[in-house]
């Protein structure tokens, strides 16, 4: 951990992974609320309106928080990453340019009247207001993911003598079609952590025997959206995924995989420790032949280790990488079990009295953000050693001036304001979970009085 | 095409600073203006709903700085490293400021966060004041167009320059007496009552500190970047940049006395309009002009390929227009003065 570089990416990754705790879920939530407040429109209940409102509160905290720590992830890019910008600037300039352009622009003002302008907008009104907040959200998402995508397979673009890298086909930069996947496999994992914390504040009052109806929603709209998001993240999205990678990054799928010797029926590891300097896996336990399936739906296909390629075209930190896939992937597949079950449950139901369901429910919470940080690792560390995927090594893209001690100085500086603002956020949510929405009108509450329940 | 892009960053900076400009402001002089809890609620919920959307055009100057000169980017970026974190970490504390402070009712929430709310848009302002002291005079650029600069030296008059030294803190010092009477305007045309008042009488004495500064620092301005003074020579049609400021500010005095509240804080944009303006016009074709000016970073050397600006053009006029329009609306949905009882209470509960 000595030299600058190191820092460097330390401190990309401790300030991008600390941001993305709250854009996975306000761009989960914000379809949530546009889905609560079409239940409005469509029903005429009051019911559905407050519930949008309470959660438009904790979008409202969590967008906060987003827009507080994205601003650095802009700036670091010129700071801490001179060499890319200069090499690259022009190409990702585009699209990270067209997130400000588009997508703030249009979330920024219409959160404000989203959130405090529902008397003066009317109900059709504040049904778009909501609408265009989804959208400015859900754009911003397609545009960073679009700025990714270009650095795991870089299209539309020209290398210029000097090395510099110049644009050649906006569109082309645009619809990588590594970025169309990328996208419906993140937006879903989004939408995940969107459906598990409204499934889980919604069992939460269901155990507590406290805002019945609105917990029953709650958990009911988590669950009905969750369990379809869960199986789509993992077909045809995340599938669609692994074959992209072991067709264009097939070092990053050996490094996933820990499969260091090259053959034909590969076994898929579920668990085991991989030893890079003996190139094995430690106490393996795999399914013959399945990675092969996997990829190329053929038992006895033939599956590149690490050992097809050079060393120094491996990922740098194939241990990490590895973790963080099989975290990514094992939950994935406890989501479906839960949410599929959740959805059984909700079908016969029988779900609101299933105590045991509701609290496996409030209990997975911190999952789904996780798997979305595990996901995530794994697609950039996946990507090492290259900053721009075969085109310039992450050894080459840092700034040349800025020395280890000034980015320590600042990554140390961001590890304790980010502290603050985690016990800020954990706070300040948990505060309006337990303040609740507002009260049903009398003739309502009665109807669901907890006497009346149990 | 660069030299269009060159205007067109200048355009977005200048949004930024006409924009966020009142809100930091605002938040500067928040002790100053209101004295009592449901006061600095009407600060708050004067700039509550557009700051936010202010603080993007902060973003879209930056990515469109990225895209169109890339080479400035990486170098100005990188070699200001420190006080840019800095500003990033302001810029996060008076977020969550201004988010966070009407969440609870308590004794030692709300005076922290109005704090941290004044403190870190004072800092703010003499930072990015210091950081534009930064470009017009030039930093140490070297042949590989890369620099970094210690963030202080001694404060005297020699050639160990830092970012915060003797030229650039005066000019963080003026930016700070500006945007106190911007804001200060604002907060008088938003509010009423004390507040409104205090504003005004604040307004009015910011006026002699900007009129003082900006006629000092312009003369030192001449003396320190040469570049100033050559295209002024080349092209004097230019003079009537700085005409528009002196009128603007000028008309801050004259509506001030009239009691013209809108005019007033349109005439205080126009100065601040009229004095970056003339800032770019100087420095032009110069992006981030070095101390030997064989290095300086231009227009022609920093830009980036010729279609990816073309294309540009489409989608960011495209953007732009969008912009201006939800700007139009937002603005025209808040319009009229804070009250205390709708607003103060909708905003951050």
């Amino acid at each position: 951990m000595g030299s600058a570089l190191d820092v460097h990416r330390l401190h990309f990754a401790f300030t991008i992974t600390f941001h993305y705790l709250f854009p996975q879920l306000t761009m989960g939530l914000a379809l949530l609320i546009v889905l609560l407040k079409t239940m409005a429109l469509r029903t005429g209940e009051e019911h559905y309106n407050r519930a949008a409102r309470f959660w438009a509160k904790i979008f409202g905290i969590n967008f906060a928080l987003g827009v507080v720590t994205g601003i650095p992830m802009e700036f670091q890019f010129g700071t801490n990453w001179a060499e890319f910008s200069r090499t690259a600037g022009g190409v990702i300039g585009q699209t990270l340019a067209m997130e400000g352009i588009f997508s703030f622009f249009l979330e920024s003002s219409f959160l404000g009247l989203f959130l405090y302008g529902e008397r003066r907008l009317g109900r059709i009104g504040h049904w778009w207001a909501g609408f265009l907040v989804f959208l400015g959200s859900w754009m911003s998402g397609y545009l960073i993911v679009a700025t990714d995508a270009w650095m795991q397979h870089p299209t539309g673009y020209r290398l210029l003598p000097n090395g510099e890298i110049e644009l050649a086909s906006f569109w082309g930069l645009l619809l990588n079609p590594w970025a169309l996947r990328q996208y419906a496999h993140n937006m879903l994992g989004a939408l995940q952590t969107g459906c598990f914390v409204m499934a889980a504040v919604g069992a939460f009052y269901l155990l507590t025997r406290r805002e019945l109806l609105y917990g029953r929603t709650f958990v009911r709209a988590g669950v009905t959206v969750g369990v379809f998001a869960a199986i789509l993240q993992l077909v045809p999205t995340g599938d669609l995924q692994g074959k992209m990678i072991a067709e264009y990054q097939p070092t990053t799928l050996a490094g996933m995989e820990g499969l260091f010797v090259s053959q034909e029926g590969a076994p898929l590891a579920i668990l085991g420790q991989p030893d890079v300097a003996r190139r094995k896996l430690d106490n393996p336990l795999e399914i013959p032949a399945m990675l092969s399936f996997l990829t190329y739906r053929h038992w006895q296909a033939h599956v590149r280790g690490l050992d097809a390629f050079p060393e120094d075209q491996w990922p740098d930190k194939i241990e990490l990488l590895y973790y963080s896939y099989h975290i990514m992937v094992g939950l994935g597949t406890i989501f479906i079990a839960v949410m599929g079950l959740a959805a059984i449950l909700l079908w016969r139901h029988k779900l609101y009295e299933s105590r045991w369901m509701l609290w496996i429910l409030m209990l997975s919470v911190p999952l789904p953000y996780i798997a979305n940080t595990a996901g995530w690792l794994t697609a950039e560390l996946g990507r090492q050693p290259w900053v721009i995927y075969g085109l310039m090594r992450t050894a080459h893209g840092a700034s040349p001036r800025v020395v280890a001690a000034n980015a320590w100085f600042t990554l140390l500086g961001f590890m304790g304001m980010y502290t603050v603002l985690a016990i800020l956020w954990l706070f300040l949510v948990y505060q309006e979970i337990e303040r609740g929405p507002e009260p049903e009108t009398p003739a309502m509450s009665r109807e669901v009085s907890p006497a009346a329940t149990d | 095409m660069g030299t269009v892009w060159f205007c067109l960053v200048a355009v977005m900076v200048a949004m930024y600073v006409l924009l966020d400009g009142f809100d930091l402001g605002a938040g500067a002089i928040h002790f100053l203006v209101a004295k009592t809890d449901e006061e600095r609620r009407q600060v708050i919920a004067s700039i509550g709903p557009v700051w936010d959307g202010n603080e993007v055009w902060l973003l879209a100057a930056g990515g469109t700085l990225y895209f169109a000169f890339p080479m400035l980017y990486a170098s100005g970026f990188s070699g200001f490293y420190l006080p840019l974190m800095m500003v990033l970490w302001l810029l996060i504390l008076r977020g969550s400021a201004i988010e966070f402070r009407n969440h609870l009712d308590s004794r030692v929430w709300i005076p922290f966060w109005d704090f941290v709310f004044s403190a870190s848009s004072l800092l703010l302002v003499v930072f990015f004041g210091a950081a534009l002291g930064n470009v017009v005079r030039g930093v140490p650029l070297d042949e590989t167009g890369y620099f970094f600069e210690p963030l202080w030296t001694n404060f005297r008059f020699s050639e160990h320059t830092g970012i915060l030294d003797w030229y650039t803190v005066l000019v963080g010092v003026t930016a700070l007496a500006a945007l106190m009477m911007h804001g200060a305007l604002w907060i008088r045309l938003k509010t009423s009552g004390d507040v409104g008042e205090r504003a005004a009488k604040l307004a009015s004495s910011a006026w002699w500190g900007v009129l003082v500064l900006t006629g000092l620092l312009t003369m030192i301005t001449f003396a320190v970047q040469p570049q100033v003074t050559a295209n002024f020579k080349t092209w004097p049609l230019g003079y009537i940049l700085p005409a528009i400021a002196i009128a603007g500010l000028a008309g801050v005095q004259f509506e001030l006395r009239r009691r013209g509240e809108l005019n007033a804080f349109l005439a205080s944009a126009t100065y601040l309009l009229g004095m970056l303006t003339s800032v770019v016009f100087g420095l032009y074709p110069m992006v981030l002009p070095a101390r030997n000016a064989a290095f300086s970073l231009t227009v022609a050397s920093a830009k980036a390929g010729t279609y990816g600006l073309k294309v540009g053009l489409i989608w960011w006029a495209i953007g732009m227009i969008l912009a201006a329009i939800y700007f139009v609306y937002v603005y025209r949905s808040f319009a009229g003065k804070v009250s205390t009882e709708t607003d103060t209470d909708g905003y951050g509960h």
